[in-house]
């Protein structure tokens, strides 16, 4: 049995609620909210927040790696310019090897930005895919969402809080985990590459690529939650998958 | 026609308009069957007059029609459903599956568009309403339950109750406050905290019940709501429901087929072939079920 007094007071409480007042006359979500619950949406579904960003993670190192071994490979090519210059003090010398190293320079900058290309897509469409799948699984939510009175814009805000989150998160770590990866690749071939890297044009890479990560995965995940925020919520309700 | 009465010798005539002299003493009918139909003419109108049901029916649908498309076949799930219903009564659509209840359903609950007809709740016609105002309908005056529960899962039971009380914009400690009171009402007072999968599925659909009425809502849909329960759950949840109805006035809309349900509703609208088959009220369900419920079932005696 139910508490009778407790149904009647719940819904005498109504009352204040009713429409009358066009103040109540609101449906929000306010940015806390939607933060906590994106929040939440991470954290309890762990595991599948580290695939979806293990596909940022994998496209961006990726990348850094690429950038990082093109950053240490110029340094060594400049270190060694400068040297052969000081070594070879001669002018007649110099010009020969002068003309090698610049053709050499310009073949490996052909194949680094191929590299970059493909980094980039590799990126591109894992991040994609893990994004689009994780829009795709949380169909029934949306609806229900929908059916609990949210507007559209709140069901695309929600992912646009997690996705930048995520996005942001997995550059981090890819970032960090392929530079390293591949400094660790150069410095065992070069001790003393390090010193010879150029580190301002190092850090502006890393951050191009974290601006990149980021606006991939909030690209890759907004397209895929505006069509499930504007199905019908029937339809997204009786979804399976 | 109905049968009208001569006006010279007071014979009652059986087929007016087949016969418009009166037999007995051969006087013109035509004018008394004029006047019948101009009659009838009227009180149709006053059926129609908005002012005249805005009270007593909460939902009314209009030759409501669906069709699907599905592919190249176009297949008719609605075919021009007329129900009212009245507020706060506890009605049960029943139908085989396939019948277009779930439609239904959809309609009245503005999850879908009909293909050709309209829906009103409280005399609002749903198709004029832009998305905003159709959220703040589903928000504030709709509360629906599903055969599969449809919680979010990584919410617990307090917070999935009050997920509607964010979109209404109410406070925070007012909001805690009703959705433990909430949920205390549907006998959960003690699972605040738990996660849906940790609860049982009975105790996952009080859950439902209790987010349904999160803004206290004139209607609660429920489709199917003890479709995935077993038969003493399903009973639980339907008595629930009843309580609800008449402890608050909450108009209870249920798409089923668990016989169960019978007991509880004040009408029952069977539904077949995407159309209105009968509906039957309370009491004469009553008069079918009862005498074979009695010797069955000794609870109903109380």
């Amino acid at each position: 049995m139910i508490n009778k007094e407790l149904a009647r007071k719940l819904y005498a409480e109504d009352d204040r609620l009713e429409p009358g007042a066009e103040v109540q006359r609101q449906i929000t979500l306010p940015w806390g909210q939607a933060a906590r619950i994106s929040y939440r949406n991470v954290t309890m579904r762990l595991g599948r927040a580290m695939i979806t960003g293990a596909g940022v993670v994998l496209g961006i190192a990726f990348l850094c790696s690429v950038w990082t071994a093109k950053v240490a490979q110029e340094g060594i090519a400049r270190f060694e310019a400068t040297s052969a210059t000081y070594v070879g003090g001669e002018e007649a010398s110099l010009a020969p090897g002068a003309e090698e190293a610049e053709a050499e320079a310009k073949a490996r900058a052909a194949r680094q930005a191929w590299l970059v290309v493909m980094s980039l897509l590799v990126s591109a469409v894992g991040i994609t895919n893990s994004m689009l799948m994780s829009v795709t699984e949380r169909f029934r939510e949306i609806g229900t969402m929908k059916c609990l009175g949210a507007l559209d814009e709140f069901i695309v805000r929600l992912f646009l809080i997690e996705s930048a989150v995520l996005g942001m998160l997995g550059s981090i770590v890819g970032a960090i985990l392929g530079h390293l990866i591949m400094l660790v690749v150069y410095i065992t071939k070069e001790r003393g590459v390090a010193a010879m890297m150029d580190w301002g044009q190092m850090v502006e890479y890393i951050l191009i690529a974290l601006g990149i990560g980021t606006v991939l995965s909030l690209f890759a995940a907004v397209p895929p939650a505006v069509r499930a925020a504007r199905m019908p919520p029937a339809a997204a309700l009786s979804t399976e998958i | 026609m109905a049968r009208i009465e001569c006006p010279k010798c007071h014979h009652v005539v059986d087929t007016p308009g087949i016969v418009t002299v009166c037999p007995e003493c051969g006087a013109d009918l035509r004018g008394v069957m004029e006047e019948l139909a101009h009659r009838r003419e009227k009180m149709r109108d006053v059926a129609h007059d908005d002012s005249v049901t805005t009270h007593e029916f909460i939902v009314r649908t209009k030759e409501l029609e669906k069709i699907y498309v599905m592919g190249e076949v176009e297949v008719p799930a609605l075919r021009g459903v007329e129900i009212n219903i009245r507020r706060g009564e506890y009605l049960s659509i029943m139908g085989p599956s396939g019948s277009g209840k779930s439609t239904l359903f959809n309609m009245v609950g503005g999850l879908d568009k009909p293909t050709k007809g309209t829906c009103f709740i409280e005399e609002v016609d749903m198709a004029q309403l832009d998305a905003f105002e159709l959220a703040w309908l589903r928000c504030r005056k709709i509360g629906y339950i599903f055969q599969t529960f449809n919680l979010i899962p990584v919410m617990t039971a307090l917070e999935n109750v009050t997920l509607p009380m964010i979109f209404a914009g109410m406070s925070s400690d007012e909001m805690m406050e009703r959705g433990a009171m909430l949920l205390e009402l549907v006998g959960l007072g003690d699972r605040l905290h738990h996660k849906p999968y940790e609860l049982s599925g009975g105790q996952q659909q009080r859950v439902a019940v209790a987010r349904a009425l999160a803004n206290a809502p004139a209607i609660i849909l429920a489709d199917e709501p003890t479709g995935n329960l077993d038969l003493q759950t399903g009973k639980e949840i339907i008595d629930l429901l009843k309580e609800l109805n008449e402890e608050s006035g909450v108009t209870i809309i249920s798409a089923t087929h668990d016989l169960k349900m019978i007991d509880v509703s004040d009408r029952v609208v069977h539904i077949r072939d995407g159309q209105v088959e009968r509906i039957e009220n309370r009491a004469d369900i009553d008069l079918d079920v009862g005498s074979l419920g009695s010797e069955a079932d000794p609870e109903l005696d109380e």
